[in-house]
C-alpha cells in the first residue's frame, strides 16, 4: 500500500546521506555505493513491517553495513581480508606521540582513512564522521562496546602515524631552509 | 593510573564515553604526565579534522532521485502482486470469476427446480473440483494411460484403492489421475477423455451406503452422473453429451 511507502520514506529519507556516506567509505566508489544503498533500501523496505519504530538511523545503517559487506565479499573479495588476518597484521602500538600540527592536510587525512582496514575504517566513519555513540556503533556492527573502544583507539593510532609521516616529511625541509638562511 | 592504562582509555576519554570516576583519574594523570597530554591533544586535533564536511560523502540530487525511485518501483510491484494485477494472473482471475458466477447461477436454478440431489452441497463441491481441474490446467498428477501405473500411484496417498480401468477400446482412453478434495476429504480423481472432452471420475468409499441406481444432474452445461457400487461412490463429470457420459458409466459398471 502507498501508505507503507510514505511511512518508510519519512523514516529513511533523513538518513539517506548517512547511508550513502557509510556505503561510499566501505566500497570506495560512487557507483558501488549507489548500488549498495539501493539494495539496502529495497531490503529495508521489504522488512519495514518488522521495524517497530525507534532509532531508524541505526536500523538503516545496520542494513547498509550488512549489504555492503555482502556486496564486497561477492564483488571485491580481494579487498576484504578476514578480520582475523587484519588484526594479526596490526601490532599493538602504545608508544608516545609527537604533537600533530593543528592544520591537518585534508587530502592526506582522506587517504589515511581510505587505507585503514575495513573494521577500523567503519568505526571511524560511524563515530567521527557520523557522530554515533559507542553503544549505537556496537549495535550496528554487532560487536561489544569494549571492541568499539579498542578498534577506535587503534584506528586513530593508525591515522596519527599516517599523518605524522606526511608532517615529518615537511619538517626536515623547513629545518634545512632555516639552516641555509 | 599509569601511562599504559591511560593510553588504552585516552580515545574513550576524548570521546566522553567514560564514567565519571575513570575520567577524573585520567584527568589527574594528564596534569602530571609529560607524554600523555600530547596524545590527548592529537586525539582532539584528529577529531575536529575528521568532523569536517569535506570528508562526508553526500549523494547528488540525481543519485538521491534514483534511490527513491527504486523504492517507489518496488512499492508498485508489491502493490500489484498483492492485488493480483500481474498480467498473466488477470485472465485466470477473470475466468475464475466467470466460473463462480456460473456456479452460483447454476445452483440457484437447480434449487428452484427442487431437484433433490442438486441441493446437496456435495454436488456443488464435485462440480467445483471438475471446473477447478480445468481452470488451473491441473488435470493430472500422474500422467499415464496405463491403469497399472495409475492405480499404484494412489497407494499411500489415499486410505483406499480405487478401481482403475482403461476404457480406450470403448472410446474413453485413460489419461491419468490426481488427488482432489471433495467435502474436505482427499479423493481419487481419474481423468478420461472422450474426443476432446475431459471426463473427471471421482471415487471415494462410502461404507455405510447401499448400492444405488444412477442419478443424473446437469448444471450449466456440465453433466454429472452419480452412483454407488461396492461401497464406493462414483461421480462422473464432463461437458460431453449426456448419452456419451452414460455410455462411459455403463462401461465402468460392467468392469
Amino acid at each position: 500500500m502507498p501508505n507503507k511507502r510514505s511511512q518508510f520514506e519519512s523514516a529513511v529519507t533523513p538518513y539517506l546521506d548517512a547511508a550513502y556516506n557509510l556505503a561510499r567509505w566501505l566500497t570506495g566508489h560512487d557507483e558501488d555505493a549507489e548500488d549498495v544503498v539501493q539494495e539496502a533500501l529495497l531490503r529495508a523496505f521489504k522488512f519495514f513491517d518488522g521495524f517497530r519504530g525507534g532509532d531508524s538511523r541505526a536500523w538503516l545503517l545496520t542494513i547498509v553495513r550488512h549489504t555492503a559487506y555482502t556486496w564486497l565479499r561477492q564483488n571485491r573479495a580481494a579487498l576484504i581480508l578476514s578480520l582475523d588476518e587484519e588484526l594479526r597484521a596490526d601490532p599493538l602500538i602504545d608508544d608516545a606521540e609527537d604533537r600533530l600540527m593543528a592544520s591537518l592536510d585534508q587530502q592526506a587525512l582522506h587517504q589515511a582513512i581510505a587505507a585503514l582496514p575495513i573494521a577500523f575504517r567503519e568505526v571511524i566513519i560511524l563515530h567521527d564522521l557520523e557522530g554515533l555513540a559507542y553503544k549505537e556503533i556496537a549495535t550496528i556492527a554487532n560487536i561489544p562496546i569494549g571492541t568499539v573502544m579498542s578498534r577506535l583507539a587503534r584506528a586513530r593510532k593508525h591515522l596519527y602515524h599516517a599523518l605524522a609521516q606526511t608532517q615529518s616529511i615537511d619538517r626536515p625541509r623547513r629545518e634545512q631552509s632555516e639552516k641555509t638562511s | 593510573m599509569n601511562c599504559d592504562e591511560v593510553r588504552t582509555l585516552i580515545d574513550a576519554y576524548a570521546d566522553n564515553e567514560l564514567d565519571l570516576m575513570t575520567s577524573l583519574a585520567i584527568e589527574r594523570h594528564l596534569q602530571t604526565c609529560p607524554d600523555c597530554p600530547t596524545i590527548y591533544q592529537n586525539r582532539l586535533t584528529l577529531r575536529s579534522a575528521l568532523n569536517m564536511d569535506a570528508l562526508y560523502f553526500r549523494p547528488s540530487s540525481v543519485v538521491r532521485g534514483r534511490l527513491m525511485q527504486a523504492v517507489h518501483h518496488a512499492d508498485r510491484e508489491r502493490f500489484n502482486r498483492i492485488a493480483g494485477f500481474r498480467p498473466q494472473m488477470r485472465w485466470i482471475g477473470a475466468i475464475g470469476l466467470v466460473a463462480v458466477v456460473l456456479l452460483v447461477a447454476g445452483l440457484i436454478v437447480v434449487r428452484n427446480a427442487t431437484l433433490a440431489p442438486a441441493s446437496d452441497p456435495l454436488v456443488a463441491d464435485v462440480l467445483a473440483s471438475h471446473v477447478r481441474s480445468l481452470l488451473v490446467d491441473h488435470l493430472t498428477d500422474v500422467l499415464s494411460t496405463d491403469q497399472h501405473t495409475v492405480k499404484p500411484w494412489f497407494d499411500g496417498k489415499l486410505p483406499y484403492a480405487p478401481t482403475v480401468v482403461d476404457l480406450a477400446a470403448e472410446g474413453f482412453p485413460l489419461e491419468g489421475g490426481r488427488l482432489d478434495y471433495v467435502e474436505n476429504h482427499a479423493v481419487a480423481a481419474l481423468v478420461y477423455r472422450s474426443d476432446k472432452h475431459p471426463i473427471n471420475l471421482f471415487i471415494w468409499p462410502t461404507a455405510d451406503l447401499p448400492d444405488s441406481a444412477q442419478s443424473a444432474i446437469t448444471l450449466q452445461g456440465y453433466h454429472m452422473l452419480h452412483w454407488t457400487a461396492g461401497s464406493m461412490t462414483y461421480w462422473a463429470v464432463s461437458d460431453v453429451e449426456i448419452d456419451k457420459l452414460s455410455a462411459f458409466a455403463d462401461f465402468l459398471k460392467r468392469q
